[in-house]
């Protein structure tokens, strides 16, 4: 059997933060009416989430087997393991068959990057136009902003941890980018 | 002679010797000297040529504005020109090199200019260097070439690094003085958050070196306690060495932060460019002093008044020992005064003013200082070095009344507020008669988003020059910043400045006023672009009336200064021209940056592997070690060909069409684009995007579809396989992935945004991986899981299942002509499925193949390819494909526009095959020629190459081209001039080459 | 570099983040209609000195289009609303007319 494998390897770097792939997660794309009754109990399929508790605009909340994270008005993503990401699909499309709704794997073409540390704000801050300070960001928070010259979302699990989604054909890019942004001598000491 | 001094020299530190070279000669400095203050202290007064006459030029200024004393800093691979003396802080090991010269500084050929000075003046380029034209090339370009540009090109790789920081504040003030420290005070104790940024390394700005006193204390004690305060706010940001270099848009501004420039062994970036997003911005950027434009005001030696103050007491250094002062201002008092306490000579104050100064002149009269009033500098004596004046009457035309030997001039003007920033976003400017100066019009600031200001001047930026003033205005500048951005400051009275008062300044636009032809010749105005009094009246005279034509008739304020100190009197002297008020003629445009900033900053962390994206397929790693060459198809890099040792790159491609022909290649599909369309009106829609019907394709059915923009042209192409009853599955081009779901997410919301529909992405999804040829179905049969029979799955259809144990989505399609599948497996798997397919493939003879393999297959069977057959101008009916366009369908996106007249033309160009006569390959993009001219005596042309390709399967040359009533002229011949001189003669054909009965994928 | 508010995720987003779209509130003109009418929904624009009503895209954001009434001389934007209309809304329209009396912009004014 062959095993799957994420862009990265698994690659890490320490600087002012450490860089590292999260390597494989499940992802799934849901599209429909956010406020509609299957959609959320499809949600809830998937993570757990009651409704009440789905992610409103720009946040992203997580359940007992997974996260959900808003993406526009009429868009999740959806996080959980990698190798449910077959059954969670199935038990989502269950909830969905009557209504107009999309939900799609999508964990094959993402990556994910942890960026850890004190400094991770900074480096996440030289590189996307956001107001990342305290004040204005903390856990729970998703962004879909540019990184450099790419597409990303961006949330913190913790006060010094932001995972970060790119495409997957940018992988290596991303990796570097985050690299170079968290170069040692490179602290900037804003926040 | 200029030399360091045993008095003053607040920022240096005398214990720390550092050493330097200039022109490859040693010389020690101290540590906290610039490089500029370092070469004075060394009496080297002349630091390069100028531009255009190459005239030995020394430091006029101490700051950002200094024209003349630009150096190339650093060698090798850490060289970089035109950087100011004056702005760069002295590092032991500093190397700098003068500019603008050859053979040396001393001995200039170039100098030979200046005494053709008259027969160069503004718009010489224009009027000399026109007839005859065939000189163009070979004398006058390579003699401008040789004898304009300042500095020399860095040759190699910038060894440094840079970054960009995002950073978002409440109030951002800009300037590190006084000013902008009491405005940094003021809105940090309203509670915003500040960011202050100061562009040299010290804060306090030219205060501390004008004197006077704050709250009854030394300037410089509040300057610290201001530092110390703001350092303790956690509200609050300092950057010094940090420029403010443009105010933008909303309140975005750059700030340009030189982080290693005063030592560059420290490691880290180089620069750093803050990208600020400010709710306020406060541009407390101080003032800078006007020359006086008087002949010979170039000579080493003339400075600035302020400047010279600046370096006796920052450095303790003197341009020279016996000065004379001239001023139309009370300010260049404090400069006389200032280098007599230093043991410098003054030996005149020339005040052009008849009544003199106020309380300044009496302090300097009381020193022993002679003051002549209403008079003024005639002319400045020597060449490398200031000798000496003559001193005439201001109001004369300069008939000398006397001649005095002197090695140094200080000059003052007047002041002009720095309005740069305030002006970057249409900030609009008053003239204020009174000192004769533009100043920001509070009443027209930059506006925001809400329609309000988000930049106040401040201090002498705002024209508030005397202390007490300074702070006043900067205390009331920085309340409004802070209650515009949301925070009231309590109202706190002000720290009390205090200096001596001054007299009314006499506007001073020309010294004498009545001066003669050879002096307003020598009377330089723009040091840096070599622009005198004279051009810009020459340029008045002939017509100019506007600022901004004059400025690039004359090229005044154009070169890398822009003209800081330049700018005013040029105008003032082109208003003077035109008989016309100041304000009438108005200012050029301040554009940003504030001064150069580096182009490492700019590009930011983008060199080097993160340079731009490439994006990579799943199978990129195992390309690369089986010999791809790279093709760049956007920011993807496809294999172009896969050589094998020994092999040539076309060796390698015509090896790879012959294997697939013969036997069986395999492609690395992944790129195409993969759309994903649901909703029960999905199929309507697609009705819309796509040229064919695609709403009555059967679910387990593929269709090849085009797409048109709404003006009718092809945009792009690929297949359309429909998953079930709601949902189709949308391939585009590589290029096409995400410009063709923008396109449709954008017809989606923004016109039929009542159907229902959704799309999604998912090219990233699947890796893509096409076998192709006569053994393909062998391969995969032998790698098993599916039934992949003609019965089983016939053309133009598709099947999910697995092949050797790996889940699988297998499109049988083909862009070859061959039988061929395309299967698409998760990306994470896509690795695993391509060693699978090359393992059992091996017995098959199968090879990789790259992009230009399967650009010849295409075309030998006649297929188009998106970007070749077109070109944005380009319809489906031009190509010949009537056949997938819906003649049922009552719209689609570019239907109405392929009524339009132009595009049902019958002249339009049609896509034909071209055979070359013998064989040879046609150059791309050739252009068929037919009889006559047009009226630019150019050829008449009758159609283009546009793909052409040796096909090793036919042994000869292939093309396809897009032809005048082509379709209708089988047979004709027609001739393609190459642009290696050889004509090709081709007959136009079928485009279709190969099989055209369709029987190899039949199978 | 302007900032435009996002009305679907209400973020304010720098316009790196955005992509732009020409003029908003353009009616599509498809086969039957005329010429002239053709022509001018192709090609014939406002592109005023003054307030516009523009098309944006949210593209490195939540991917939806939205439209922006915004002074292309003084940078003032006076309203961002959803694409999903075929008119400014009537506080917007409201707004300009408070800050620009006599403007004109097409039918809305």
């Amino acid at each position: 059997m062959s095993e799957p494998i994420s862009a990265l390897k698994m690659a890490g770097f320490d600087g002012l933060a450490r860089v590292e792939d999260c390597g494989l997660q499940g992802m799934i794309t849901l599209r429909g009416d956010l406020s509609a009754r299957a959609v959320k109990s499809a949600v809830t399929a998937a993570t757990g989430l009651t409704g009440p508790k789905q992610p409103g605009p720009l946040q992203i909340v997580s359940g007992k087997s997974g996260s959900a994270a808003w993406m526009s008005p009429d868009e999740m993503l959806l996080l959980c393991p990698y190798g449910e990401t077959g059954s969670v699909l199935a038990a989502m499309q269950e909830k969905l068959a009557k209504v107009h709704a999309l939900a799609v794997d999508v964990s094959d073409a993402r990556v994910q990057l942890q960026v850890a540390g004190p400094s991770a704000r900074e480096v996440m801050a030289k590189l996307c136009p956001l107001d990342l300070s305290p004040e204005n960001f903390q856990p729970g928070t998703i962004r879909r902003t540019r990184m450099a010259q790419i597409p990303a979302a961006l949330w913190m699990v913790d006060e010094a941890t932001f995972r970060v989604i790119c495409f997957r054909s940018v992988a290596d890019y991303a990796f570097n980018l985050l690299k170079t942004a968290a170069h040692p001598e490179s602290g900037v000491g804003y926040f | 002679m200029s030399t360091r001094i045993a008095s003053h020299g607040r920022l240096i530190d005398r214990n720390t010797t550092v050493s330097f070279t200039f022109n490859g000669k040693s010389f020690i400095g101290h540590a906290g000297d610039t490089l500029a203050s370092a070469l004075m202290a060394n009496d080297q007064m002349m630091i390069g040529r100028s531009f255009k006459y190459h005239r030995p030029r020394g430091l006029v200024a101490s700051g950002a504005e200094e024209p003349n004393a630009l150096v190339g800093l650093g060698t090798g691979s850490r060289f970089e020109p035109n950087q100011r003396a004056t702005t760069t802080e002295l590092f032991d090991g500093l190397s700098a090199r003068s500019q603008n010269h050859w053979p040396s500084l001393e001995h200039d050929i170039g100098a030979i200019n200046s005494l053709f000075a008259r027969f160069l003046p503004a718009g010489f380029y224009y009027k000399t260097f026109m007839y005859p034209r065939s000189f163009w090339k070979s004398v006058y370009e390579p003699f401008i070439r040789q004898s304009a540009g300042l500095g020399q090109v860095p040759t190699e790789r910038d060894a440094d690094t840079y970054e960009h920081f995002y950073a978002f504040t409440d109030v951002l003030v800009i300037g590190g003085g006084v000013a902008g420290l009491q405005a940094a005070l003021t809105a940090g104790r309203a509670g915003a958050k500040v960011l202050l940024m100061e562009q040299s390394a010290h804060w306090g700005g030219r205060a501390p070196v004008d004197g006077g006193t704050i709250d009854g204390a030394p300037v410089e004690e509040f300057v610290e306690q201001a530092v110390s305060e703001l350092e303790a706010m956690p509200n609050v940001t300092l950057r010094n060495r940090c420029m403010g270099a443009g105010i933008y848009d909303h309140g975005y501004a750059l700030g340009y932060e030189r982080l290693t420039d005063h030592g560059p062994a420290q490691p880290g970036p180089r620069h750093r460019l803050w990208r600020i997003r400010a709710k306020q911005i406060v541009t407390a950027t101080g003032a800078i002093e006007r020359p006086l434009a008087f002949a010979g005001n170039d000579v080493p030696g003339v400075m600035l008044a302020s400047a010279m103050r600046d370096y006796v007491v920052n450095y303790g250094v003197t341009p020279g020992q016996r000065v004379i002062v001239a001023t139309n201002n009370d300010d260049a008092y404090r400069t006389a005064i200032t280098l007599h306490e230093a043991g410098v000579q003054v030996l005149r104050i020339l005040d052009a003013r008849n009544s003199g100064g106020g309380p300044l002149m009496s302090v300097a009269r009381e020193l022993g200082i002679r003051i002549d009033c209403g008079r003024a500098i005639g002319k400045v004596k020597g060449g490398k070095r200031v000798t000496g004046v003559s001193v005439c009457a201001q109001e004369g035309q300069g008939g000398a009344l006397e001649d005095v030997a002197c090695d140094a001039v200080a000059m003052s003007g007047g002041w002009s507020p720095v309005v740069h920033l305030w002006s970057h976003c249409g900030g609009k400017l008053t003239w204020d008669d009174a000192h004769a100066m533009f100043r920001p019009d509070p009443q027209r600031p930059p506006t925001g988003a809400d329609g309000l200001g988000y930049v106040t001047a401040a201090g002498a930026a705002n024209g508030a020059l005397a202390l007490d003033a300074v702070l006043e205005d900067a205390t009331v500048a920085a309340s409004a910043a802070a209650r515009a951005a949301g925070f009231k400051s309590k109202s706190v009275a002000p720290p009390q400045g205090a200096a001596s008062p001054e007299a009314p300044l006499e506007p001073v636009w020309l010294m004498p006023r009545q001066a003669e032809t050879p002096l307003r010749m020598k009377s330089w105005l723009d040091y840096q672009n070599d622009v005198k009094v004279s051009d810009v009246q020459l340029a008045a005279r002939e017509g100019y009336e506007s600022v901004e034509h004059t400025k690039r008739y004359t090229t005044l304020g154009m070169a890398t200064d822009q003209g800081k100190l330049s700018n005013i009197n040029g105008l003032a002297t082109l208003a003077d021209a035109l008989q016309a008020e100041i304000p009438q003629v108005g200012t050029t445009t301040f554009r940003p940056p504030y001064t150069p900033i580096s182009m490492g900053a700019i590009a930011g962390e983008a060199r080097g592997e993160v340079f731009q994206p490439i994006r990579k397929t799943p199978m990129h790693d195992w390309h690369e070690a089986h010999g791809a060459e790279w093709e760049p198809v956007g920011h993807w890099r496809r294999p172009y060909a896969y050589r094998r040792p020994g092999e040539s790159t076309h060796d390698a491609v015509m090896r790879e069409v012959k294997n697939t022909r013969e036997a069986v290649g395999m492609l690395d599909a992944s790129t195409l684009g993969k759309i994903l369309v649901k909703g029960p009106d999905a199929g309507r829609f697609l009705d819309m995007m796509y040229t064919n019907m695609m709403s009555t394709l059967k679910p387990g059915k593929c269709r090849y579809g085009l797409m048109c923009s709404e003006n009718g042209f092809l945009i792009d192409d690929g297949v359309v396989a429909r998953i079930d009853d709601d949902t189709w599955l949308c391939h585009t081009t590589t290029g096409g992935a995400d410009r063709i779901h923008a396109h449709m997410e954008e017809w989606l919301q923004t016109e039929w945004w009542d159907w229902q529909v959704y799309t999604a992405n998912l090219t990233e999804q699947y890796a893509q991986i096409a076998v192709v040829g006569p053994m393909a179905r062998t391969v995969l049969e032998t790698l098993g899981g599916m039934d992949l029979s003609k019965e089983s799955l016939g053309f133009m259809e598709w099947r999910d299942g697995a092949l050797g144990g790996i889940p699988v989505r297998v499109y049988r399609i083909s862009f070859s002509g061959e039988l061929s599948y395309e299967i698409a497996v998760p990306a994470s798997l896509g690795q695993a499925l391509w060693d699978k397919i090359a393992d059992v493939g091996a017995a098959y003879r199968i090879m990789p193949y790259g992009t230009e393999c399967l650009h010849i297959l295409r075309a030998e069977k006649g297929f188009i390819m998106i970007g070749d057959e077109t070109d944005g101008t380009v319809i489906p009916q031009d190509l010949g494909l009537h056949w997938a366009i819906s003649k049922k369908k009552e719209d689609f996106l570019g239907k109405r526009a392929q009524e339009r007249s132009h595009m049902t033309d019958p002249d339009r160009w049609k896509l034909v095959g071209l055979e070359t006569t013998d064989g040879s390959t046609l150059p791309d993009g050739a252009y068929a020629v037919a009889e006559g001219v047009n009226p630019n005596g150019q050829r008449n042309v009758q159609g283009r190459v546009t793909s052409t390709y040796h096909s090793p399967t036919l042994g000869r040359g292939i093309a396809m081209g897009l032809v005048l009533h082509g379709p209708d002229r089988m047979g004709e011949l027609l001739e393609f001039p190459g642009t290696d001189g050889k004509t090709y003669t081709a007959k136009i054909t079928d485009p279709v080459f190969y099989d055209k009965d369709g029987e190899k994928q039949n199978v | 570099m302007l900032i435009l508010r996002c009305p679907y995720c209400g973020v304010d987003a720098d316009e790196t983040e955005l992509a732009p779209g020409g003029e908003a509130h353009l009616k599509r003109f498809g086969p039957g209609s005329g010429d002239d009418d053709f022509h001018d929904y192709l090609f014939t624009r406002e592109n005023p000195r003054g307030v516009h009503f523009e098309r944006w895209r949210h593209a490195h954001g939540c991917g939806k289009w939205f439209h922006a009434a915004r002074a292309t001389d003084t940078l003032q934007v006076f309203g961002t609303y959803p694409a999903q209309t075929s008119e400014p809304p009537k506080e917007v329209l409201a707004l300009i007319r408070a800050a620009r009396p006599g403007w004109s912009w097409r039918e809305f004014a």
